[in-house]
């Protein structure tokens, strides 16, 4: 009978494979990567430090020796852009992996526990009523500029959108045959969440993840420009574009070409999440096999 | 018998392929098919999953995915009119006008945010210039003619007020309002009860005499096929496998396939009781109790019992078959059982120990006593687990090395007639019946007393049911393990259980051994769902009616 007859192994196409089908999540993923390597390598790449003051080269323009210029302290913008880059990029994805590590212990216990669940969601639904933007002034107001604050405050808002996005996938996938079958061979609590439940929620997360740290990187360059960000003096793209907005009549390259190289890291991000959202979304609705 | 050939041909399809995507060398999905359905004559399309039944069915309406399948050969022919040439316009016209189609699932073919009158209302409005009183008389008329009640008001009901069977015949109504010549009914009973099935069949024969309607009716289940046919198409991997007059199908199928399909059915006369024998009592219930309480917006509250006061008793290497339709109450009771809800009171013994008010750490080393098997073999299994890691998850739950859990599962895979290298693979590799023999390895790697089957093979077709019926039998025989088999299909009952418990709205309403319930049921209820059953009058196996003499469904 064809009951009996294995049918041979195949293998779905990965992932990947569609990513790279795409002609414009390739694009984003070139621009993307280029920047995140250039930024790695700035200690290598940036022809000026970025932080010394030499007054006698203020707002220089484009030149050889400056090919970006300067700015109103004399320093180089490309190499405060390539090393700003460093900083924004590690707020962005430190954004990103701090909340959906909250997020997702917070979500799973709030998903599976229905006594815990209430009390939960109306704290995330609190804290997501106060906008983010102020939230994150408050904290950096109590905390003072540093980096790991201004981390801490970028951070603390898209912990609850990661909350809900994982209780929601918990809650249907605790109804799935399987997990009852598991509880019916008496695995523990625990296992039960760690092998069976989520692993559903890493490819929603995977999405929701790039969304972050795009909003992330917008939120610091943000505070930095409203002068709640980080340090003035640690180079970031906010901060390049705080400091150049006294000379935008001046010199109007000083907020454009960090503004360029932050849209288009952003804008790279996001088409990419959007590529990921489009190959695994559609893999976790069909659900293996459903007829 | 309307065995009349002379009758007008409605459809006639001839030599039809439908491939995977363009050109010559695409894998053909339907491999030249032909058959022709005249007026007033319903012809049954019969085959297992994956015969390409429905995709016959979609190729007639012209409702094939767009660039996935395409027709590529043959002849559609719908009263003279070629289908396969004519523009996506004429065949838009077509479908309601001259052809009209019903679902399996009439909730997610109706819009639920529409009255049911008003959607019969949009098909005669693409279709037909009448003023709103007059569409509104033809309305309530179709819907009179179909059966409803108070038609009045379900015209303003949306589809989730009312009942499977009622939307059912909201889908007949819409499907016949414009007079269609040809019906194409896809499995349009296979999700309601037996009582209502009995219904919906009896409604489709009633109106197609009374409109001359061609019927090509879609099904995978045999009974029904003796209950409505008047010619069948047997289908398998996108062939014709034989086509004929019911009488002839079933009586002198010509065809080894034919032949194998019709022994798979279950014989609904019952297997001769087992002796009780003196084996312990493995699973008890008493007075078993689930209420759900429903609060409505303003504080009213409303109680519901989902199982009342259920008693009953299992012994070691006997099945005991829980009967009923949805609603009944007994997938709560399995569930109760398992522990997978909390009763709301009343006693369950598991092996001798009272387990219905243990806390989950308390129950989990009672856990592996009993075992369940789900009904859904897709998604009883965790997609990214291979399926030794779902087999060997209780045992390593218990102690057992994950090493020796493995070996374990080789060996149950085995005993399941599966090859032992399956512990590698992953659930997606295997067929349904497969993943159900899976399932059952995963519940006996536990070595339960009792193993609860939950309609563990209403989803798989019949061929690959009797298997894994068969294989339940065996483990039972071999390992003297207790089966508490939950099942709506008497059929399945029947060919399984010592003894039946026949629920209706969560009370057990008779039980006692199936040879007596199934036989000589005394309440009304049980006959009503016994005289439900569709082609109770057909010995499928043995090619004969049940009774000689008997007159066979087909012609009376």
């Amino acid at each position: 009978m064809t009951d009996q007859a294995l049918p041979a192994a195949a293998r779905p196409r990965p992932a990947w494979f569609s990513l790279v089908a795409s002609p414009i999540s390739v694009i984003a993923a070139v621009c993307l990567g280029l920047i995140i390597i250039v930024s790695l390598l700035a200690p290598w790449l940036a022809p000026h430090d970025p932080v010394q003051l030499v007054p006698a080269n203020r707002l220089k323009p484009a030149s050889a020796a400056y090919l970006l210029g300067t700015d109103g302290y004399g320093r180089d913008v490309l190499s405060r852009i390539l090393y700003g880059g460093r900083i924004s990029l590690l707020i962005g994805v430190g954004s990103a992996i701090i909340s959906i590590g909250f997020g997702l212990a917070i979500g799973l216990v709030a998903g599976f526990f229905r006594w815990l669940d209430a009390i939960v969601m109306r704290f995330m639904d609190a804290l997501m009523a106060i906008p983010s933007i102020l939230l994150a002034i408050a904290v950096v107001a109590l905390s003072g500029a540093s980096l790991s604050s201004v981390l801490i405050a970028i951070t603390l808002p898209e912990i609850p959108r990661v909350v809900r996005l994982v209780r929601a996938v918990v809650l249907s996938a605790r109804e799935e045959p399987y997990v009852e079958a598991a509880i019916s061979v008496g695995s523990s609590l625990p296992k039960i969440l760690w092998r069976h439940i989520m692993p559903n929620t890493f490819a929603p997360l995977i999405v929701q993840g790039t969304y972050i740290c795009a909003a992330a990187i917008l939120t610091e360059a943000i505070l930095s420009f409203l002068g709640a960000g980080i340090n003035p003096e640690t180079p970031s793209w906010g901060n390049i574009m705080a400091e150049g907005r006294a000379y935008f009549q001046v010199k109007p390259s000083l907020i454009f070409w960090p503004g360029l190289v932050l849209s288009v890291a952003i804008l790279s991000i996001n088409l990419l999440g959007d590529a990921a959202r489009d190959v695994l979304d559609p893999r976790m609705k069909r659900r293996e096999g459903a007829r | 018998m309307s065995k009349t050939p002379h009758r007008s041909a409605i459809l006639d399809v001839r030599d039809l392929v439908v491939s995977l995507g363009p050109g010559a060398k695409a894998a053909r999905v339907i491999d030249g098919v032909s058959f022709t359905v005249r007026e007033a004559q319903t012809l049954c399309l019969v085959g297992e999953s994956g015969s390409g039944k429905s995709v016959t069915s979609l190729a007639v309406m012209g409702l094939l995915p767009k660039n996935i399948l395409l027709p590529t050969g043959g002849r559609i022919e719908l009263v003279g009119e070629s289908l396969l040439d004519s523009s996506q316009r004429r065949l838009r016209q077509l479908r309601a006008t001259t052809m009209a189609m019903i679902f399996q699932e009439p909730m997610t073919a109706l819009n639920p945010v529409v009255p049911v009158g008003r959607q019969i209302d949009e098909v005669l409005q693409a279709h037909m210039r009448l003023d709103a009183g007059e569409r509104r008389r033809r309305i309530l008329d179709m819907m009179e003619q179909v059966h409803l009640p108070d038609v009045e008001r379900i015209y303003r009901s949306y589809p989730h007020r009312l009942s499977g069977g009622q939307r059912q015949r909201i889908m007949i109504a819409m499907a016949l309002i414009m007079g269609p010549k040809l019906l194409i009914a896809d499995e349009p009973t296979t999700a309601l009860d037996v009582t209502t099935q009995k219904q919906i069949l009896a409604l489709v024969r009633e109106l197609q005499e009374k409109h001359g309607t061609a019927v090509l009716f879609i099904t995978h289940d045999m009974g029904v096929v003796a209950e409505i046919a008047d010619r069948v198409a047997v289908m398998r991997h996108g062939r014709l496998v034989e086509e004929g007059p019911i009488d002839a199908i079933l009586r002198r199928p010509e065809q080894e396939y034919t032949r194998s399909l019709l022994g798979a059915v279950p014989s609904l006369v019952p297997r001769p009781r087992r002796d009780e024998g003196d084996g312990a009592v493995v699973l008890e219930t008493y007075d078993l109790n689930k209420t759900y309480q429903e609060r409505s917006l303003f504080g009213g509250r409303r109680e519901v019992a989902a199982a009342k006061d259920v008693t009953l008793s299992l012994r070691r290497g006997r099945t005991l078959g829980i009967v009923g339709e949805s609603g009944s109450g007994k997938s709560t009771v399995a569930r109760c059982i398992m522990r997978l809800i909390d009763p709301t009171s009343g006693s369950i013994r598991v092996a001798g120990r009272e387990i219905s008010e243990l806390t989950r750490r308390l129950l989990q080393p009672h856990r592996q006593r009993i075992q369940i098997i789900f009904q859904d073999p897709y998604r009883s299994l965790n997609p990214r687990l291979s399926v030794g890691e779902s087999i060997a998850e209780g045992p390593v739950n218990f102690g057992t090395s994950r090493a020796e859990a493995l070996a374990h599962a080789r060996e149950l895979l085995r005993l399941v007639d599966l090859p032992a290298d399956a512990v590698a693979r992953y659930p997606h590799q295997f067929s349904g019946g497969q993943r159900q023999r899976i399932a059952i390895a995963r519940a006996l790697a536990m070595k339960p007393d009792v193993l609860v089957a939950d309609e563990a093979v209403s989803a798989l077709d019949v061929s690959v049911q009797a298997q894994v019926l068969k294989l339940l039998d065996d483990i039972q025989e071999r390992l003297g393990v207790a089966l508490l088999f939950i099942t709506h299909d008497l059929r399945v009952a029947a060919q399984i259980c010592d003894d039946i418990i026949v629920m209706q709205r969560g009370v057990v309403v008779e039980e006692g051994p199936a040879s007596l319930v199934l036989a000589e049921p005394k309440e009304p209820y049980t006959r009503q769902l016994f005289e439900a059953a569709p082609g109770r009058h057909w010995d499928f196996a043995n090619f004969r009616p049940v009774e000689a003499g008997a007159p066979t469904p087909a012609a009376s």
